[in-house]
Order: structure tokens, then sequence, then C-alpha cells
């Protein structure tokens, strides 16, 4: 009876202790790097999806406060009140990064509204009422610091998808990319277009 | 654009890529050594797109645009707020922006620094570049609910660009740093508590795995044990088994401590806490 026991017991121990080897040995090879690597560019594109949702937040108030002392301005207004309608449409899953199309329909709607943001802050020189009111200011120096963030993010973003599609291609992980994870595509880079990175220029 | 290579190229310090190198050059000497040499050249032109300098102390005057005396005054403020608070606040001033525009610069030399705590991201950094007449106040993760983009713009216009207007470079400096130092006081008491939760939440988040392991080794012992007092021959597999899974995970463990080999070394003991910013802040010019 006991040494049934025994036997089971001594079973079960080759048993945990394969599979704690082979999950060892396969870390050490870098089997984990593709998965890893992925989920960090995965979650880089999440932070550039909520820095551009942040300036979306942003807008309204802005329009509003604009609006108060500026409402002849109407052709600027409705222009980024559209735009921002457009971007807010245009979502990216994280799962259809790999279609550079998707990634240029978004990064097209939100340049657009970048340039109609450009506009209404050109806009705004004119009135100097306008540019002296505080809640403006704020907002105008909040939308400054979120186009700085999601330059910022951007090139996170960029910088762990180079990573992750160098590893899909690079030895040794290539390896694991041409077996295990043979469903694994590159993903889409950002195509940085030279100024739209930076933030809209505002004098005061 | 080279700047986006900065931080990886940071990674592949000049440290690691000669010793890549010999490595590779001693296993396939003959044939792969100019290709090796090629590879190598790619790396060292990925290195270090910015000039930063040393992070010496709390003050990095680069520019020499601070007086002796009001630079130990602001040491002493700075070193009083990461006393009291944890908070990193660290002044620099730079002779070139290397042609970048300064919230770029800002941002690399932030994270090239590690300013703050890596658990809280709490540290700040006041940059000015007086040939270019720019400033910034680079804002980690952690403080951008409380330094806010409208609070650091307001300072830099208000009491910062008025004095560097005049050429009074150590009056805004040590202004600003005093009004960055009153917006982080002015509701400190409200965040230091919850400061207080979080780090308690990673001690616990800490202890699991260590539990764990200590659990699992304890069961393993057991079972070994029982085995070997069994006397059956299949034990030495067993004990061979466990032999080559601490191998490994030891192997495994050299390679995570070669990734952190990048933090950079201090020269007075003072260096980043490994926190990092995420654009946060505000610019000003004059």
């Amino acid at each position: 009876m006991s040494s049934i026991v025994n036997r089971i017991g001594l079973h079960r121990i080759g048993v945990v202790l394969a599979l704690v080897g082979m999950g060892l040995s396969l870390s050490a090879c870098g089997y984990n790097t593709i998965p890893t690597l992925e989920e960090t560019a995965k979650a880089r594109w999440a932070d550039v999806q909520n820095q551009y949702q942040r300036r979306t937040d942003l807008i309204p108030n802005l329009v509003a406060t604009v609006q108060g002392y500026a409402a002849q301005e109407k052709s600027v207004l409705t222009a980024v009140v559209e735009a921002r309608a457009k971007a807010t449409q245009v979502k990216v899953d994280a799962s259809q990064l790999t279609d550079p199309d998707k990634l240029k329909a978004f990064q097209d709607a939100q340049s657009q509204l970048s340039g109609a943001l450009g506009r209404l802050l050109a806009v705004s020189e004119n009135y100097p009422d306008l540019k002296s009111n505080a809640n403006f200011l704020a907002l105008q120096s909040q939308l400054e610091g979120t186009e700085n963030r999601i330059a910022v993010a951007r090139r996170d973003y960029i910088d762990a998808v180079r990573e992750y599609n160098t590893a899909l291609r690079t030895f040794p992980t290539v390896l694991w990319a041409k077996t295990a994870f043979s469903g694994n595509k590159p993903m889409a880079e950002f195509t940085a277009t030279e100024g739209s990175e930076k933030p809209p220029q505002v004098k005061f | 654009m080279p700047l986006r290579h900065c931080e990886r190229g940071q990674r592949i310090s000049s440290e690691t890529a000669p010793e890549l190198f010999r490595r590779f050059a001693s296993c396939h000497d003959g044939v792969l050594v100019p290709v090796t040499a090629l590879l190598f050249l790619c790396l060292t032109s990925f290195a270090f797109a910015f000039n930063f300098p040393t992070l010496t102390g709390r003050v990095v005057d680069q520019a020499g645009v601070i007086q002796s005396g009001t630079k130990s005054d602001i040491e002493e403020m700075l070193k009083n707020l990461e006393d009291k608070s944890g908070i990193q606040l660290v002044v620099a001033t730079v002779k070139s922006l290397e042609g970048s525009d300064i919230e770029t610069y800002a941002n690399q030399l932030f994270r090239t620094w590690k300013l703050g705590e890596a658990k809280k991201n709490n540290g700040v950094l006041l940059l000015v570049a007086p040939a270019e007449h720019k400033v910034r106040i680079e804002v980690g993760y952690g403080l951008e609910g409380t330094l806010t983009d409208a609070l650091s713009s307001v300072l830099i216009s208000s009491d910062i660009v008025p004095r560097f207007k005049t050429g009074d470079f150590s009056g805004g400096i040590a202004r600003g740093v005093d009004g960055i130092i009153s917006i982080l006081n002015g509701d400190s008491a409200e965040w230091q508590p919850k400061a207080a939760v979080r780090s308690d939440d990673h001690f616990s988040n800490e202890l699991i795995p260590i539990l764990f392991v200590v659990i699992f080794t304890v069961i393993l012992i057991f079972m070994i044990g029982r085995s070997l007092r069994a006397g059956h021959d299949v034990t030495r597999n067993g004990r061979r088994g466990y032999v080559t899974a601490s191998s490994l995970s030891g192997s495994s463990s050299w390679s995570s401590s070669s990734d952190s080999s990048s933090s950079s070394s201090s020269d007075s003991g003072f260096s980043g806490g490994g926190g990092s910013s995420g654009g946060g802040g505000a610019s000003g010019s004059w």
C-alpha cells in the first residue's frame, strides 16, 4: 500500500520537475520575448490613444470659451467641431495594429483635427479679450501639454513597435516567430509627417 | 530623425557594444569578422543621439549662469524637498539643445537621469537653455495631477521669464524653484497618504511570489526527502532534474542582471531613482 503511494508520489515529482525544467528552458531561450514585446507595443498604443482622447476631451471647453468672445469666426469653429466628431469615430483596436490602413485612417483624422485646432488658435490671436481670459489661457497650456504628451506617446509607440518587429525578424527570436508565433504579424508604424508631431505654435 | 533612437541607443551603451563584438569575434573569426564589424558600427551610430550633461547634483549648471551663492541655496531647498516628500526636483542649464526642440530634449534628459522614485515617478526637471532662450518644466507621470500644465505655464510666464528677460538667471531660477516647491507642498497633505497606501500595495504584491516560491521549495524538498527515504533508484533522476532546473534559473537571472546594469552611476551620491516622464509640464521662451 505504502509503496504504491510512494510510486505515485515519485511519478508526480518527475512530472513537476519536467514541467519546471521546460518552463525555465523555454523562458531562457527567448520564448517569452515576442509576447512580451507585443504586449508592450499594445500598451504603448493604448497610451497614444489615451493622449489623443485627452485632447478630444479638451475641445468642447475650448470651443465654448472661444465662442464667447469670437462667435463670428463660425467657419473655424465648425471646422474644429466637425474634425473632432470625425476623429472620435476612428478608433484603432490593439488587435488591428497590424493593419497599416487602419493606422493611417486614424492618423489622418487626428492630423485634420490638429490643423483645425491650429487655425482656431491662430484666429484667437485677434481677440485681446479672449487672449487675456484666464480660462482660455489655462485651456491653451493644457492643449500644448497634451500635444507634447501625444508626441512622447507616439515616440514610445514607434520605439516599441520597432523593437517588436525587429524581434520577429532577427535571430534567435525569429525561430519562435516562425514556429510558435507564426500567426504574429509585424505592427504598423506611424508614418510621421514632419511638423505634425510639434504642438501648434502659440505666441503671447 | 535620429532622436527616436536615443532611448534604445542608450541601452546599447558603449559598455555592452564592444563586449558583444568581442564575443562575436571570438566565436566566428575569419569570414564573419567584417560582418560583425559592420554590425558594431551600426550599433555605435545609434548610441548617444544627445550629448547630455552628467547628473552631478541637484543643480547641473552646464551653461554656467547661476551664481554660486544662489546655487547652494537652491541645492539646500531641493534637498529639503526630497527629504520631506521624496520628490526629486533637479535644475539643469545646458549650453545647447543640439538642434532639438526643448520639449524633446527635456523629456529625453528626464528619462536618461530617471528623476523621481521608480514606483511613484515623482520627479521634476527645470531645464534652462540660455542660448536658445527656452525654458521648460518637465513633470514626471506621478506629479502631473499636482503640478499641472496650466500651473507650470503660469509659473514660467509670471515668475521665470520676466527675470530671464533682464538677464537675471539666478533670480529667475530661484523664483521658479520656489514656485514649484510651493505648488508641490500646496496639497502635499492630500497626496502623501495616497502614496503611503500605494507603496503598501507594492509590498504585498512583492511578497506573494516570494511566498509562492518558499511554499513550492518546501513541498519539493519534502517530496524528494520522502522519495529518498523510500530508497528507489528513481531518486537519482529526480535529483539530477532538480540541479538542472536551478542552474537554468541561474542563467535567466544573469540575463536580467545584465539588463539593470544600464542604470547610470553617480559621482556625488546623488542619482535618479528610476522615475519617468510622459511629457507633462510647460515650456516658455523669452
